[in-house]
């Protein structure tokens, strides 16, 4: 067995058991810790594959950012210890028959996929230089500029949405 | 020869964590000696000759200090967070290149701890997490004010992080390079400092929020929070936090050297003398290539750079917090917008037209919006002096 496959297992082992427990957790902030966990092995895999790049961009964005701002927001509002509310009744068995699907379709994809040629490889080592940061942004500011701008104008909106929702009235503060 | 490799590692990494740690415990004295000196005092002498065993003494009194965990917190989140706030503090330190390679045993020795090809990034991404120690000290202590000191650094933290980032896009573009050895090695001709002087100066000021040192240290503003998120951590709980914060500065400082101060090179007017790193001395029969000298100037250059952190303290008051975060991003994340604008266009021009005229262009300019935006900021204080921002 050669060592990048039983780095792999233990990395599948915790990327599971994370996920199981941001699931499970009581507690809101122990599960954005595990979500967290989650993303840092994920970015690991992405090592694993040789792509450094991502692998950082992902601790970077979603383990640096964007799980720091959820952090913020449920400790900010209290939230990590509600009292979890009824749950909505067709809740449950609508969540496990849309599971089932979502298996279903993994199982099949994997199968029907798992043919020697088909199989993801990890790409060459050309990935490792700036060459290929520069190849990467070609691609992405050339064949894919309109979908990457309407990706920032998207984000743009959401930004302005919220700044709308949460601006104060400013009648009445003259006195 | 594997497990060569694998020992090498690992001392490499345990010697860069010792002289953290070291660093660290004379950081302290460092800064106590200076600030006094700054307020016509003497400051700790007492302890050894000059001093220098104040730092021994203060870990022993640490050490020995009670350790009480409050009731009411959140008790494995409690013990984890000094944790993390100390070890993205060292992790962050290994693709810091310390100089350049030498030989021992036969072997060539390389003087960075990994050679990361995103290197930069990796910066980057240790900075995003850093923040978490702090956010959750502050909330696992289940204190009003701890929280309020939590809060306040992940929103300044994550604030000022847009502006480091493309701070470190400056040096990216300049060194035309994700890797700290290459960004170094550009920097043989002429320090990023020089080319991009308002980079380094927005850069310097970022480290500071992002270290939450003076006049940014919110997190532990005493007089509004106690002690902000600390306050309910005592003896060496409380000194890890401690040991983050001066090791942040340390490294920090070391990245700000590396990004645009030539790193562990020498003065870019002395690179062909005897002073260069690359220099090869010889005295009588005995030969050598003067790595020595890359960690030497290193150091030199992160002790003139923590005088200065060292210097705002002592003589800055602290931001007040909606002024800070108007500050990062009304401010500082336009500037460095700008910044980085003006330095991609100046090296694409100067490439394309093979005109030099036009690189340097890029300190003008740059220099030129940072007065521009210092005279915003003036016009907006004389405005409404106690206002808002």
């Amino acid at each position: 067995m050669n060592s990048d496959l039983i780095v792999f297992l233990v990395l599948s082992l915790v990327a599971i058991a994370t996920a199981l427990g941001m699931v499970f957790s009581r507690n809101a902030v122990y599960s954005a810790l595990y979500l967290v966990l989650n993303l840092v092995t994920v970015a690991v895999f992405y090592l694993l594959l040789g792509a450094p790049f991502i692998a950082m961009s992902q601790i970077t964005v979603y383990a640096g950012a964007i799980m720091v701002l959820f952090l913020f927001v449920i400790m900010l509002l209290g939230a990590e210890s509600l009292v979890p509310s009824k749950a909505l009744p067709w809740q449950k068995p609508l969540a496990i028959a849309l599971a089932l699907v979502l298996v279903v379709e993994a199982v099949y994809l994997i199968i029907s996929r798992a043919q020697p040629g088909l199989a993801i490889t990890a790409p060459d080592a050309s990935v490792n230089t700036m060459e290929n940061l520069r190849a990467m942004a070609m691609e992405l500011f050339n064949a894919y500029l309109l979908p990457f701008e309407i990706t920032s104008i998207l984000l743009l909106v959401a930004m302005v949405g919220a700044i709308v929702l949460t601006k104060q009235e400013k009648v009445g503060k003259g006195s | 020869m594997d497990w060569v490799i694998w020992l090498e590692w690992v001392l490499k990494g345990l010697i860069l964590c010792l002289l953290l740690l070291t660093g660290f415990a004379y950081l302290t004295l460092y800064e106590r000696r200076a600030l006094a000196r700054i307020q016509i005092r003497v400051g700790p002498n007492r302890a050894g000759p000059q001093g220098l065993l104040q730092p021994i003494a203060d870990a022993v009194k640490l050490i020995f200090k009670e350790e009480l965990t409050p009731a009411k917190v959140y008790k494995p989140i409690f013990l984890l967070a000094p944790v993390l706030t100390v070890v993205p503090s060292l992790i962050i330190a290994a693709v810091i290149p310390l100089g350049t390679s030498f030989m021992l045993f036969g072997r060539e020795i390389n003087l960075y701890v990994a050679d990361l090809n995103v290197g930069v990034l990796y910066l980057a991404s240790i900075a995003s997490i850093a923040v978490y120690g702090i956010v959750l000290a502050g909330w696992s202590s289940n204190n009003k004010y701890a929280m309020l000191g939590g809060i306040r650094s992940s929103a300044q933290m994550i604030s000022y992080e847009l502006s480091l980032g493309l701070c470190f896009v400056i040096a990216i573009l300049l060194g035309n390079s994700m890797n700290l050895n290459e960004i170094v090695d550009a920097q043989r001709g002429m320090w990023f400092a020089v080319i991009q002087p308002a980079g380094a100066l927005v850069f310097m000021i970022v480290t500071l929020a992002e270290v939450n040192r003076a006049p940014f240290d919110m997190p532990e503003a005493e007089q509004e929070l106690t002690a902000g998120y600390h306050a309910e951590y005592s003896g060496m709980k409380f000194a890890l936090f401690f040991m983050a914060e001066y090791q942040k500065m340390i490294v920090i400082c070391m990245i700000a050297v590396t990004l645009f101060f030539g790193g562990y090179r020498e003065f870019w007017f002395l690179k062909d003398t005897f002073f260069s790193v690359d220099a090869v001395w010889k005295i009588g029969s005995w030969q050598s290539q003067a790595w020595f000298l890359g960690p030497i100037y290193l150091l030199l250059k992160v002790v003139v750079l923590l005088f200065f952190m060292i210097w705002i303290r002592a003589t800055w008051p602290r931001i007040r917090y909606d002024r800070l975060m108007a500050f990062g991003w009304k401010v500082l994340l336009p500037l460095s917008l700008l910044l980085a604008f003006i330095t991609a266009t100046g090296i694409l021009l100067a490439q394309e037209l093979n005109n030099q005229l036009f690189f340097w262009s890029i300190p003008v300019l740059s220099i030129i919006s940072t007065l521009v935006a210092v005279a915003f900021i003036y016009r907006d204080l004389r405005r409404k002096s106690h206002g808002r921002f």
